[in-house]
């Protein structure tokens, strides 16, 4: 349901608050909140910080985040883009039958803190501390260039291993001073990283059993990508946050 | 003399005691595990990738899919992640009916897990006992969904359709006699509250039976205790969950540290082990049986006690009723962009987690206003149980390899994704 599962039931309004700023002075001016949900504690890091941020939340005596929950990327290739208009009309009304390709001119970005182009891929950490039943999201955004780079957490957590290796499989994140970093999730030689925006649904290769060469044969696609619904961004007053009777969330507060 | 070696053994993926399409490359000194690297992503689908090219509602049947063997559970993280992200609260009925089919899903979960275990270390009753316990859940998937597996029960906003006044019944065959038909439809006279409260008064009996047939059996012991022990440190840096942490000491569940729906209205207790090895983690999961089974009993009399709406009622999000289409063209519109478009979910991220059965099952879903999820990612509990396999099995036998895998219950749906 609603955020009731961010909080544990009965505490005092003010303890989700303390935490944060615990969870910021603990990053030692190196991290910055991110608004968002209310309970949901979200900060950026910023990737070259990453390990020691993240050995100090786990080290902190009054942070004491023990458990990596999650590790993922995340491509903002095509943030906050559509394939519709839906902010005006037009003469020859709309058809249903898009290419799937978006549109030139992107929306409004409709988060405080879009991404901006240079940082297209981010990793992004769910944190738990069991000793203090609180959570924390911690995002990173790797430096821009190709590959994407950042350092591994492995050392900080050994459970990271292979999420590390599916973020590096599917997005082409390299984690700097990983152990082992081999795919993971795809095919034995594949080649691209399918998670990645401008990786088509129905991917490159199809895979066929030959019988006159009597092996599997490897061959181009041969299904069209179609779209059976356009991607379309709607501003919807009704979530305004006034509205919903939740408070705004809170300004992103730099440095705690 | 001839030289000694080390040798590479490959384990699956067509093994009967791998639990799907696991390979597993052991590196091996005579008997003596060395190293253990599983290879998974035979099962891979691209269900996020999927997930990000539909409307939202079009990808809750791909959670089914995930962890096939614990379907409604995964439902539930999906749909509370939009609940989140839309700002809206289901209606208490629909909570209750929630709760209640995820203690369910523990039992068949649970039951699928005992049953395949036990048969993968060489206790064959167990399992048939286990199927036929779970047949009757089934049934009860069956009786609200229409399917006994791949459910799509869970909506965001409710749940697809109240429960039904009326268990569907056995017909006549020429395989069965009149006389079995009648003991098979007994419990299906009335209600499906009828049947399940029927099931949970049956249920304790059954869990006594497996225990029976397990707890104090010497070669279940000599299998289990003592293999593929976990620290509670080791549990916590590995991302270890559900009743692989509580096996290990670690007094975690999200039912009751981060209650979601009506979990803080039931009265169920939380099962710790203390050596952290194969049999504290059995001892778990045993006790979860029961311990479901009693949140399921206190869900079926709050049910029976106070009907209700059990989907929100706003046609922005939940289809209208089809009865009020026919005549209603506001109805008919909210049909129509319902079904071509979906529902825009405003911009912003969460992370949504439940307690499934085999551990923290969440979502983290990105949106940026549109009818799609801009990022899906589901955390699998198998994932990282199955990458914490390589420090359970070392210095093991070969034979503890499979007592392992079926430890930590793990189902490739989800691991693969």
């Amino acid at each position: 349901m609603s955020d009731a599962s961010a909080t544990p039931a009965g505490e005092a309004p003010d303890a989700f608050e303390a935490y944060a700023a615990a969870v910021l002075e603990a990053a030692g001016g190196r991290a910055t909140r991110v608004p968002s949900l209310p309970h949901e504690l979200h900060i950026d890091v910023p990737a070259e910080a990453i390990v020691a941020v993240m050995t100090a939340l786990r080290d902190d005596p009054r942070v004491r985040c023990e458990v990596l929950v999650d590790l993922s990327g995340i491509d903002y290739l095509t943030f906050g883009r559509d394939e519709w208009s839906t902010h005006a009309a037009t003469g020859s009304g709309f058809s249903r039958g898009v290419t799937g390709r978006y549109r030139a001119e992107p929306q409004a970005a409709p988060l405080p803190a879009a991404p901006v182009a240079e940082r297209r891929f981010a990793v992004v950490y769910q944190l738990l501390s069991i000793a203090h039943n609180r959570r924390v999201r911690v995002r990173a955004y790797c430096a821009a260039g190709e590959p994407p780079v950042i350092d591994t957490v492995t050392d900080v957590w050994s459970g990271a291993n292979w999420f590390e290796r599916e973020a590096f499989d599917l997005y082409g994140i390299l984690f700097r001073g990983h152990p082992d970093l081999r795919r993971i999730l795809t095919d034995y030689g594949f080649i691209g990283h399918p998670f990645r925006k401008d990786f088509p649904l129905v991917g490159h290769v199809e895979v066929r059993y030959d019988p006159e060469k009597r092996r599997v044969a490897y061959e181009p696609v041969s299904i069209e990508p179609r779209v059976l619904v356009p991607r379309v961004i709607r501003d919807d007053n009704r979530y305004e946050p006034a509205l919903l009777g939740h408070p705004p969330p809170p300004p992103g507060k730099p440095n705690g | 003399m001839a030289e000694i070696r080390n040798f590479t053994l490959n384990f699956g993926p067509q093994h009967p005691a791998a639990h799907g399409v696991l390979r597993l490359v052991l590196e091996m000194d005579g008997e003596v595990v060395q190293k253990a690297d599983p290879h998974i992503g035979l099962l891979h689908r691209g269900t996020e990738k999927l997930a990000e090219s539909k409307p939202f509602n079009q990808s809750i049947g791909y959670m089914d899919r995930l962890d096939y063997v614990s379907m409604m559970c995964n439902e539930h993280a999906y749909v509370m992640a939009i609940e989140k992200l839309l700002g809206i609260a289901v209606p208490l009925r629909a909570q209750y009916i929630r709760v209640m089919f995820d203690e369910i899903t523990r039992i068949l979960n649970h039951l699928m897990w005992l049953g395949a275990h036990g048969l993968d270390i060489g206790a064959m009753t167990v399992f048939l006992y286990a199927f036929r316990e779970r047949e009757d859940l089934m049934d009860c998937y069956e009786a609200v969904s229409g399917t006994r597996m791949h459910a799509t029960y869970y909506r965001p906003g409710g749940v697809y359709r109240d429960l039904p006044e009326q268990m569907p019944k056995y017909a006549p065959s020429k395989f069965r006699s009149r006389k079995e038909i009648d003991r098979l439809n007994e419990a299906r006279a009335g209600s499906l509250l009828d049947f399940i409260d029927d099931f949970t008064q049956r249920f304790p009996k059954c869990v006594d039976e497996y225990e029976t047939l397990l707890t104090d059996n010497r070669i279940w012991k000599q299998r289990t205790v003592n293999i593929g022990v976990l620290s509670p440190e080791r549990a916590m840096a590995l991302s270890c969950s559900g009743p692989v942490l509580r096996g290990s000491g670690v007094v975690w569940d999200l039912r009751k540290k981060q209650p979601y729906e009506v979990y803080d209205r039931v009265d169920f207790d939380i099962p710790v082990g203390v050596n952290g090895d194969c049999y504290d983690r059995y001892l778990v999961r045993v006790e979860e049986l029961r311990q479901s089974n009693r949140i399921v009993r206190q869900c079926v009399e709050w049910l029976r006690r106070n009907p209700g709406p059990v989907m929100v009622d706003d046609h922005k999000i939940v289809p209208p009723r089809r009865v009020e289409m026919k005549g209603d063209m506001e109805s008919l519109i909210h049909h129509f962009k319902l079904y071509t478009e979906g529902y825009s979910v405003p911009a912003g991220e969460t992370y949504a987690a439940v307690e499934a059965p085999k551990g923290e099952f969440g979502i983290w879903l990105v949106s940026d206003g549109a009818n799609k999820p801009y990022r899906m990612k589901a955390r699998a509990p198998g994932f990282a149980h199955l990458a914490a396999m390589d420090e359970l099995v070392r210095g093991h036998m070969l034979a503890d390899v499979v007592a392992v895998i079926g430890t930590i219950d793990i189902v490739f749906g989800e691991i693969d994704r």
